[in-house]
């Protein structure tokens, strides 16, 4: 991950910061940083969205291929992610950044693996023989720490985007069946997006812990600890990352500032996205020059 | 007629996001990357990087003499890796490099405060680039785009020519200081404004009305820079 140096006063200053809820832009322990949300952004995908979170900049894209379902699942679509770091940070040049997107990509399957969070037997066209694989692409553009968060409010906004077109399937008399898509490619279905989580990180600085940690404050923090939250704040997975050691009781502290600052950054998410549904097609689109 | 044209033909000076192109006398802010053979390397966002030669600091202590190689063996107890600087230029190599001095008493070892990176050519170029602003915090403008913000330092005496850092904690009232002026020249750089004492001054004025965290919201933004702009625009005339 790109990491910047610091000097040891710098460090200190950053510590102290924290310890009296006052860290270097202003925020507060829980506060997140100033975000941006556009879905729709990429022509050629099911669904997309650019998010914006300080400096970190993440573009998703999903596409939505026919594919057979899964030998142990039936009846259930599933869903691939892939991470690229193309991020201008030099260490994740060339295949420098393999190793950090497989690892992302891992955390996500992590995540969405939990039951209903997304409601695969609506991907399902066909028991056994067909169903929709979403193929999630996550781009790193910029690293401005704080990664992991940014992609799954991304993934969460580019879900809530996605558009699968509806097909019905026909069986002659001879029992061979075909598939049959809508001519109006306004017919689709769209996907529930009330279950997805949404990761929360909380960084272990000094004695307290934050969210939304700068590299600045990635620097200073030793250990971090990612949960994924739901709207309802269930937890449903948790990681922790890093190499310094977290103490229990406060883990127990830092899962509860996870589920409250989750629940509020679904709402405020879930308000910005139905913000801009309500726009309609005739909204100016911001893109990459905005 | 025809001349007309001519007159609207605009002279663009530099590109907002260049490198730095190092000038002698300039005030720089940089950060060491790597200590070497009596020379340490300086992160000063520049094509190349900059040097520090040994033979152009100032010693703990004021000491005038000609470094020897117990100075070359202790040079990382100086300055380490990761640490800040506030330098000039004193010579730029012929390949373009920029070779520092801190051979003075307002140079050396930046202790605690927050650094901000802008684009070098959004600094202005004045007589003093070190300033001690009322507010109750100093800034120095490297004319590379690094600005230290720092709490003022009470007194100014050399202790131990600048390499002891005062790690105490900085109290509350300094931090909030620090962090609005950051987040006003963040806000000064997003809508391109250049920066120097009275900019800066007049931007964080503008933002008291606002809690420190609400500055980088973009509307909030905008009103202070359109406040802060408005009145140099006064104070111009």
């Amino acid at each position: 991950m790109a990491s910047v140096v610091l000097s040891e006063a710098e460090k200190l200053y950053i510590v102290h910061g924290v310890q009296e809820d006052l860290r270097v832009d202003g925020r507060g322990c829980e506060d997140y940083r100033c975000a941006e949300v556009e879905t729709d952004v990429v022509s050629n995908t099911s669904g997309s969205a650019r998010v914006k979170l300080g400096e970190t900049d993440i573009l998703v894209g999903i596409k939505a291929e026919m594919g057979t379902p899964k030998l142990e699942k039936p009846d259930e679509g599933y869903l691939e992610f892939f991470v690229d770091c193309s991020s201008n940070s030099p260490e994740l040049e060339g295949r420098g950044g393999e190793e950090l997107g497989t690892d992302i990509a891992n955390t996500l399957y992590r995540v969405f693996s939990c039951e209903n969070c997304v409601d695969l037997k609506s991907l399902c066209i066909n028991p056994k023989e067909h169903c929709w694989v979403l193929y999630v692409d996550v781009l790193l553009l910029e690293c401005g720490g704080n990664i992991f968060d940014a992609i799954s409010i991304a993934v969460k906004a580019a879900l809530f985007n996605t558009r699968i077109p509806k097909v019905r399937v026909l069986e002659d008399e001879e029992g061979t069946k075909e598939i049959e898509l809508s001519d109006d490619p306004y017919d689709c279905i769209r996907l529930s997006v009330d279950e997805v989580p949404c990761i929360v990180t909380l960084s272990k600085i000094g004695y307290r812990h934050v969210v939304d940690a700068t590299l600045q404050e990635e620097a200073c923090s030793l250990a971090s600890l990612l949960i994924s939250v739901t709207s309802k704040g269930a937890i449903t997975s948790m990681k922790k990352v890093g190499k310094g050691s977290l103490d229990p009781e406060s883990i127990f502290e830092m899962m509860e500032t996870g589920q409250r600052v989750g629940k509020s950054l679904h709402v405020a998410l879930q308000k910005i996205l139905d913000e801009e549904e309500s726009l309609g097609t005739s909204r100016p689109k911001v893109g990459f020059l905005g | 007629g025809r001349g007309e044209g001519l007159r609207s033909v605009r002279c663009v000076t530099a590109a907002l996001c260049a490198r730095y192109n190092g000038e002698i006398g300039d005030i720089v802010v940089g950060r060491i990357t790597e200590v070497q053979q009596k020379r340490w390397k300086v992160e000063t966002n520049s094509r190349l990087d900059s040097v520090l030669l040994l033979s152009s600091i100032n010693l703990p202590g004021g000491e005038l003499r000609r470094k020897s190689a117990e100075d070359e063996l202790a040079m990382r107890d100086y300055l380490q890796e990761g640490d800040l600087i506030s330098a000039e230029v004193q010579s730029i190599f012929s390949d373009g490099a920029v070779s520092l001095h801190t051979r003075s008493l307002k140079y050396g070892k930046l202790a605690q405060g927050v650094l901000v990176q802008v684009s070098p050519s959004l600094v202005k170029r004045q007589k003093t680039h070190f300033h001690d602003l009322p507010c109750g915090a100093s800034v120095i403008l490297g004319n590379n785009g690094f600005i230290w913000i720092y709490p003022t330092p009470e007194q100014k005496d050399d202790e131990a020519g600048g390499y002891t850092a005062n790690l105490e904690p900085v109290p509350l009232s300094d931090r909030e200081v620090i962090s609005r002026l950051r987040n006003c020249i963040m806000a000064l750089v997003t809508h391109k404004m250049m920066l120097f004492d009275t900019s800066i001054l007049y931007c964080y004025e503008a933002s008291l009305p606002h809690q420190i965290k609400d500055i980088l919201k973009p509307e909030v933004t905008e009103e202070i820079v359109l406040e802060a702009r408005q009145r140099l625009l006064d104070s111009e005339g």
